[in-house]
């Protein structure tokens, strides 16, 4: 019975057909007719959510059209950022962003793989499900609160403790020396990175998580018991099996860290210059966005700030699909390799 | 041949080597723990100072003087419970489209695909979407504005839980109601989300928990307002924002009005992610 019923699919599976030669009766066919609206209504909903994206972007398009034609493809290449004179480049906001994100990831993707690692080899089963929950309530405190927090707990600490530090041990370092060299202000491009690290450790960590478990016991048992140690099972067994997750993994934790706006915000200082040394203070596109939008007047100053807005969202989508596209080829992958 | 034993200098490089690398993932968890830890401690420990009854009683002062936060709170609760009530239906029949009629065609695999892009997507571009097609046209900023760019936050997390959660009801019990002359709408309404309800209401709350402390699309369409208000038409109070605004500030009262709110949007959400979380594993069980 239930393969017949998997292969007509349920809709086709309904009782109208037996009765096909007599007059529906009235309940029957206001069945039929709830049926079509149901689904009708679901499939409507469906396809709003499935335009909502190209209507986002066909907004911002429209919205940035004014800065579009004054600057063209200038605009992603100059750092100029003038509202006196209208002349604007989002080459500075880009820089930040991209530069906060490297920094988040480059603290990140070390420490979920240990948490993964330590959650899915190490721990015992029973400690499994409440340290997962606190390190997964990293990502649910709100935005504004890491803000706060790195603003008026966090950067004092790290002004005068860290930075001072950095810039003797590091700084002193010839080359490298110039990323940790300036006054130790305690916000900056640093500090913000290192606040997005910690917002986006849970999401990593929590596709990291998921892509271990995926790998089949018996492999893992196998290495085991040709006597290899629990660290050479991660990295000979596990991590070459879910490699293309880990990387999904890695890719959501940075579509995450590129749009994060509101930490940011309170702790990057704002600053539309270039500078080398980390210490500095610097913007990124969202915090551009949430300092300046509502001040700005003026079409250009408005459209340009949209813009950045979409250059933002056209950076996050791309990274977010092809996250999302590498996680789809695990899960297709799985059960076909082992 | 090599033994496994101590005197194996092989051996014994592969097992220091495994104690440093077990040792710094230990570190890492600890590393993760500590900020959550730090977190918390300085938010509670702030909030003391920051909670009397006033906050909920009275207006958010002007700049340098005392006050509350009644009408943020207010205001948020309105804008994140009309957000909520927008996002929702839309949410869960959406996500029923993906579970039960979309095993064929292009429509719910390419959902599915743009939905998890827009679960991530940011937020600031969220209130600038809305910014562009509602704020810009009627040429102010109100509560409904931000209502719609908080309902936009929602629809996505019910979506895919609804999709999720309906998927793990098994098919011999729609199979069953089928064959006992059940129509498919019935079948759904009746079963599946009976079946899935537990989960369902996880991702409502988890939504709720998500927009609750949402700033950045609200900056753009809610606003702020000092006083009072419960017309939606109009810019409007609401937590996230004052925060925002009172943490920038210069002035102490403000700072720890800041505090105070910043305490209440953390417990609240972390209080619904618990909820959630025993909710759906009872749901389970």
């Amino acid at each position: 019975m239930s393969a017949v019923l998997d292969n007509t699919g349920l809709a086709t599976a309904e009782p109208s057909a037996v009765v096909a030669f007599t007059p529906r009766p009235p309940v029957l066919r206001n069945n039929a007719l709830m049926d079509a609206v149901f689904r009708n209504l679901t499939r409507f909903f469906a396809f709003a959510v499935f335009s909502l994206l190209a209507a986002i972007l066909v907004s911002l398009v429209v919205g940035s059209m004014p800065s579009i034609r004054k600057f063209g493809l200038g605009f992603l290449a100059s750092a100029q950022w003038d509202p006196v004179q209208d002349n604007f480049g989002a080459l500075v906001p880009i820089y930040g962003t991209v530069l906060t994100s490297a920094i988040a990831l480059a603290i990140a993707i070390p420490v979920s793989l240990g948490i993964s690692v330590f959650l899915t080899e190490l721990s015992p089963v029973w400690l499994r499900r409440p340290l997962g929950t606190a390190i997964e309530m990293l990502a649910a405190i709100p935005s504004i609160i890491y803000g706060m927090w790195g603003l008026f707990v966090f950067a004092p600490v790290f002004q005068d403790h860290v930075q001072p530090f950095l810039a003797d041990t590091v700084g002193k370092v010839p080359g490298l020396g110039i990323l940790f060299s300036g006054p130790p202000m305690g916000i900056g491009m640093l500090a913000a990175g290192i606040i997005l690290a910690i917002m986006v450790i849970p999401f990593i960590t929590a596709v990291m998580r998921d892509v271990f478990e995926l790998v089949p016991a018996m492999l893992k048992e196998s290495a085991y018991g040709l006597g290899s140690t629990t660290w050479e099972v991660v990295r000979g067994v596990v991590l070459p099996y879910t490699k293309v997750g880990v990387i999904g993994g890695v890719m959501l934790g940075l579509g995450r860290a590129l749009g994060e706006t509101m930490a940011v915000t309170f702790v990057i200082g704002n600053a539309h210059d270039f500078s080398a040394s980390l210490f500095m203070p610097g913007n990124s596109i969202a915090s551009a966005l949430a300092n300046e939008f509502n001040e700005a007047v003026g079409d250009v100053y408005t459209s340009a700030l949209i813009e950045l807005g979409l250059i933002l969202f056209l950076i996050t989508t791309i990274v977010l699909a092809a996250s999302k596209l590498l996680l789809l080829r695990l899960a297709r992958g799985e059960g076909t390799r082992a | 041949m090599a033994t496994a034993s101590l005197d194996n200098p092989t051996y014994r490089r592969r097992r220091r080597t495994n104690a440093v690398m077990m040792a710094l993932s230990v570190v890492a968890l600890g590393f993760g723990l500590f900020w959550l830890a730090w977190i918390l401690g300085e938010l509670l420990w702030e909030a003391a100072a920051a909670f009397r009854p006033s906050i909920f009683l009275r207006m958010t002062p002007p700049p340098g003087s005392d006050g509350g936060l009644a009408n943020a709170i207010f205001g948020s609760v309105l804008m994140s419970g009309a957000g909520t009530l927008i996002g929702t239906p839309i949410g869960i029949l959406a996500g029923t489209y993906l579970a039960e009629y979309g095993q064929r065609g292009w429509l719910a695999p390419a959902t599915r695909f743009i939905n998890d892009v827009l679960l991530s997507a940011p937020s600031i571009v969220i209130g600038l979407f809305v910014y562009s097609v509602y704020v810009a046209r009627v040429h102010h900023f109100s509560g409904w504005a931000g209502a719609c760019a908080l309902a936009i936050i929602v629809i996505p997390v019910v979506v895919r839980t609804t999709d999720d959660m309906l998927k793990l009801v098994p098919n011999s019990l729609r199979e069953a109601a089928v064959a006992l002359g059940c129509p498919r709408w019935k079948m759904i309404t009746r079963v599946s989300y009976r079946a899935a309800r537990a989960g369902i209401v996880t991702g409502v709350l988890l939504a709720v928990a998500r927009i609750s402390g949402e700033t950045a699309p609200l900056l753009f369409t809610g606003l702020n307002n000092q006083f009072w208000s419960t017309d939606m038409n109009r810019p409007m109070a609401n937590l996230p924002v004052v925060i925002f605004q009172f943490a920038m500030s210069p002035y102490d009262e403000w700072h720890r009005l800041a505090w105070g709110g910043a305490a209440l949007i953390t417990l609240l959400v972390l209080g619904l992610n618990i909820a959630a979380r025993s909710l759906f594993a009872r749901g389970r069980n």
